[in-house]
């Protein structure tokens, strides 16, 4: 159903290419709000790449059935009953993980990277690569809410994974990485200012490196460029 | 021209009626698991209640089902409430043995600080939670149990111990310790506790009172 290329492109786009963070810069809100640490930030990608596997799935399953003029409100539809069901049973059946990742479910509807790939990629590929392209994007945003994450962390707290024993229980408290001891504290990495600013230097990085990639290439193949 | 208006209706109708149909599949389905997760979730909210209250009240004090005396009270300026409030009344042997209030410090850092607090028969604080605040992450949210146990240190507290005057943040001359920077969200909650005290004094005869059946205001 699938070459290797396909897959492999498909993964390149998600986490690098077109990276949801640092590229397209979709989805901030939830992306500013919930790195201020490693473990909210890894549980907020995680959830927000299964909500966007199942949406982009279900949205490609049904696309053949959709008119163009109305396919913003069925797709809006069909995210907000996935992320209510995925919500309610995981608070019914997986109680301790929701009592850690359900404040982040709700704040999954307000990114609008779920809708912009249900609308870019799944409206108009197969369910298969759909769902593939919604993990690689998935992933692509997890990796870049652990980075700041840990960096907001780290300059705000000098810690890393605190709060880790929320998510594995209190056996966990000892995982916590003091990482700078006796560290006074910079408050304003973790206020949202701090997300910002780390943020920006993110992206900077991420444009810096390609404009590097890119002057290499032409220096080696001329002709190329 | 009519033809032209006929197709247009004929396309809005018929674009009406697929949205009308995934409007009704996503509503069953919603109504679906609605029904299939609503006992399982009722179960845990009323278990997490129980070992909520169970925090703020050692189970040696009362012998009663703590989540069925359940009672409402109505707004008061000493709870911080504007709304009524919910408290629960603990008894040991048929004699009454501590209250469970829910409070609220109005006060805090950002927005109303919610809190259930435990005093027993004697006015003496069992247990402070936290269930709801929106303190500032990493500085103000200490107060959470789960943040730290800073909160631990009402228990044992009485309104004669500390003495009135002291019972303010160690920075205002009082004997509750904060941590430096973060002084307004824990001024807020030891003012809560200690006009929770007060509420308390003032209507310890009625919760005293031998239980009587009526039905829940």
């Amino acid at each position: 159903m699938m070459t290797m290329n396909e897959f492999r492109s498909l993964f390149h786009n998600g986490l690098i290419k077109q990276n949801t963070g640092l590229v397209q810069l979709l989805g901030l809100c939830p992306l500013l709000a919930i790195s201020n640490n490693v473990i909210n930030a890894l549980s907020l990608g995680l959830a927000t790449t299964l909500v966007m596997a199942a949406s982009s799935g279900a949205v490609s399953g049904v696309r053949h059935f959709v008119p163009n003029e109305i396919r913003i409100p069925v797709f809006v539809l069909i995210i907000a009953v996935l992320v209510t069901v995925i919500d309610l049973s995981m608070n019914a059946f997986v109680h301790p993980l929701y009592l850690v990742l359900g404040i982040f479910i709700p704040l999954i509807t307000t990114n609008c990277i779920v809708l912009a790939r249900a609308d870019a990629f799944a409206a108009k590929n197969r369910p298969l690569q759909s769902v593939v392209d919604a993990i690689a994007m998935g992933l692509g945003l997890t990796l870049v809410l652990l980075v700041l994450g840990a960096i907001r962390e780290l300059a705000g707290k000098g810690t890393l994974f605190s709060g880790i024993d929320l998510v594995f229980g209190e056996a966990a408290k000892g995982w916590v990485l003091h990482v700078l001891p006796n560290y006074q504290g910079f408050l304003l990495a973790i206020l949202p200012p701090g997300a910002f600013i780390a943020l920006g230097l993110l992206i900077a990085a991420n444009n810096w490196y390609k404009a590097r990639t890119v002057q290499r290439a032409r220096v080696t193949v001329p002709a190329a460029a | 021209m009519t033809s032209q208006i006929q197709l247009a209706l004929k396309n809005a109708l018929r674009t009406g009626t697929i949205l009308f149909v995934f409007a009704l599949i996503g509503t069953a389905m919603l109504a679906y698991t609605h029904g299939r997760t609503e006992p399982t979730i009722t179960r845990g909210q009323l278990a997490e209640k129980r070992t909520l209250l169970g925090q703020v009240m050692p189970a040696t004090l009362y012998d009663n089902d703590l989540l069925a005396s359940q009672q409402s009270v109505p707004p008061d300026d000493l709870l911080g409430t504007r709304q009524a409030s919910a408290l629960w009344l603990a008894r040991r042997g048929g004699q009454f043995s501590g209250v469970v209030l829910e409070a609220v410090a109005p006060d805090g850092y950002s927005g109303d600080i919610s809190l259930l607090i435990g005093i027993d028969a004697n006015g003496t604080v069992t247990g402070v939670r936290v269930t709801a605040h929106r303190e500032t992450p990493g500085l103000g949210d200490y107060i959470d149990r789960a943040k730290s146990a800073w909160i631990d240190q009402f228990s044992g507290k009485s309104l004669t111990n500390p003495e009135p005057k002291h019972w303010k943040v160690a920075k205002d001359g009082g004997v509750f310790d904060a941590r430096a920077g973060a002084t307004i969200t824990p001024r807020a909650v030891v003012k809560a506790v200690n006009s929770a005290l007060d509420y308390f004094a003032r209507h310890r005869a009625a919760f005293a009172a031998p239980p009587k059946k009526e039905p829940d205001a």
